[in-house]
């Protein structure tokens, strides 16, 4: 059953995610912004397949409620028209094949190193309470470091979208 | 997979649907009774199915109640003609509706609606990290008006799209930020943890304990549920009819449907995060049932608490004038944000001190 599951969600993500940047039926950027939102439930499921229900809940609250719907929102009062011709750009072109290939080449590497499959518990240490273990005594520098990060992001739009200060 | 769960699962389901169902259709009753009360009309009190007069006595009370009135508005919107203007963005407008509703409908699935009748809990899907969910599928109820406003492609629908999108972001922050306290007391996601929590005596509930925490969150569902004084999504006055403008017959009921089914969802989040959910602090009717009564006691003790904030809502419209966009925002952000902020910071001390 978790193992059918798994190919659902995972084959269904892989599929939204396609259709997020390369759907053959329309270019508009909603489209492909409410791909992404299908997308992030599907990974939201895999989540919940390894019983990390916690991290599954926040994919959906954060990324699928909040930011997907703040993208959407800018999209469409900027009122994207819809992609009429691609610019087949050779730099753009260059930098993106060493992108992808590299961020393969890490993944590959994590994957096959990891020994995928061999001796591994099924299961993903995300109850809510082991969770906030690890974030608040553990990895309590780094996770203070990114609210810090986060905060400087926010002011530094504030400060922008401030005209008189232009 | 254990196959009397799924049996189960299904059952619960489907019963929790049709009396949810049921309920929305008799929440617009309601609304159109409490309104006509409130403004010195007498409201529905015409509709006279054909069998209504073979019962005596009770049939033409049934009908001065409006009790056959949904069964009439239900048929109105099934038979009307659904057009779809020409210049719509199809795909948008079909599936906008339907985004609208799945979502209130989706939050009810770990409310726990009853304690236990014979060995079966009465909650749909007892998770761990009950409100949490809650929260991630209620945070998807903008995609539908969102949508909508977006797929009628002219400029009312399409403002009122973007203050939806704006105004339930903004209340869902200020409604998560208020029941973290709670859950700083409880020490548990679980719902089924937070209505045992509150047990023991009336004072348990958090009601009494987190009276600013409630009335934040009490507030936000007004704005999450696009509920008048903060239905500037369809603002009649200003923009036409808002998102559902350019709707008709059944697209336009799922949108009016959907209202209310989330109007049910939040009602029950209240009832089981402030009010003891199922329990009564009288009569050991806050511990779980031994037997098939008492289980069907505290379901409807469970239904006659939403019940009472279901009028109040509908109530509220009624007695309330709408909000300015303005100062909707600058109540949710400069005043409900930092009170709840103070209000956690309180009450962790409160917690650490107490502990120490």
């Amino acid at each position: 059953m978790t193992d059918v599951l798994f190919y659902v969600f995972g084959g269904l993500a892989l599929a939204c995610a396609f259709m997020t940047v390369a759907n053959p039926f329309s270019r508009s950027p909603v489209a492909s912004a409410l791909f992404l939102v299908l997308t992030m439930v599907w990974l939201a499921g895999l989540f919940v397949l390894l019983h990390a229900f916690f991290i599954a809940a926040v994919q959906i609250l954060v990324y699928a409620g909040a930011v997907m719907v703040l993208f959407l929102f800018v999209i469409m009062l900027l009122d994207l028209k819809e992609e009429e011709r691609r610019h087949w750009n050779r730099f753009g072109v260059g930098a993106g094949f060493i992108t992808v290939g590299g961020l393969l080449a890490v993944l590959a590497t994590t994957i096959v190193r990891s020994h995928a499959g061999a001796g591994l518990t099924p299961e993903l240490e995300g109850t809510t309470h082991a969770l906030g273990l690890a974030l608040f005594q553990r990895y309590l520098l780094p996770f203070e470091a990114v609210s810090v990060l986060l905060l400087v992001g926010m002011l530094g739009v504030i400060l922008l979208s401030r005209r008189d200060l232009k | 997979m254990d196959w009397s769960f799924l049996l189960f699962s299904v059952v619960k389901i489907f019963v929790v649907f049709s009396v949810v169902m049921t309920m929305v259709a008799y929440a617009v009753l309601v609304e159109r009774k409490v309104s006509a009360f409130i403004q010195d009309r007498v409201g529905p009190n015409r509709t006279t199915p054909f069998f209504a007069k073979f019962i005596p006595v009770l049939g033409p009370l049934l009908t001065r109640w409006g009790i056959f009135q949904p069964m009439a508005d239900a048929l109105k919107a099934i038979l009307k003609e659904d057009y779809t203007p020409g210049h719509v963005r199809k795909i948008y407008f079909w599936l906008a509706p339907a985004i609208a509703m799945v979502p209130a409908l989706l939050t009810l699935a770990v409310i726990p609606f009853g304690s236990q009748l014979g060995a079966q809990k009465m909650v749909i899907a007892d998770l761990d990290v009950g409100i949490l969910y809650t929260f991630g599928i209620v945070s998807l109820g903008v995609y539908g008006i969102v949508l909508a406003g977006y797929a009628a492609n002219s400029k009312y629908p399409f403002l009122g799209g973007l203050r939806s999108s704006a105004q339930m972001i903004s209340y869902e922050i200020s409604m998560g930020l208020s029941v973290i306290p709670i859950f700083l007391m409880v020490g548990s996601l679980n719902l089924s943890d937070v209505i045992s929590h509150q047990s023991g005596n009336l004072f348990h509930w958090h009601i009494f304990q987190q009276p600013i925490a409630f009335f934040i969150f009490l507030i936000a569902a007004f704005a999450e549920t696009n509920r008048l004084p903060f239905d500037l999504p369809e603002a009649e006055t200003e923009l036409v009819g808002g998102y559902h403008t350019e709707y008709s017959s059944m697209k336009f009921a799922l949108f009016f449907l959907g209202e209310y089914a989330a109007m049910i969802s939040v009602s029950a989040m209240m009832v089981t995060l402030f009010l003891g959910g199922w329990t009564l602090p009288f009569f050991g009717l806050d511990q779980p049932a031994t037997s098939l009564g008492m289980g069907l006691l505290h379901i409807l003790i469970f239904l006659a608490k939403l019940c009472c904030f279901l009028v109040l809502i509908i109530w509220v419209r009624w007695m309330l004038p709408r909000f300015r966009y303005d100062q909707l925002m600058d109540l949710g952000w400069r005043r409900f944000i930092p009170v709840a902020l103070a209000n956690i910071v309180v009450t962790a001390a409160v917690l650490l001190f107490a502990k120490s």
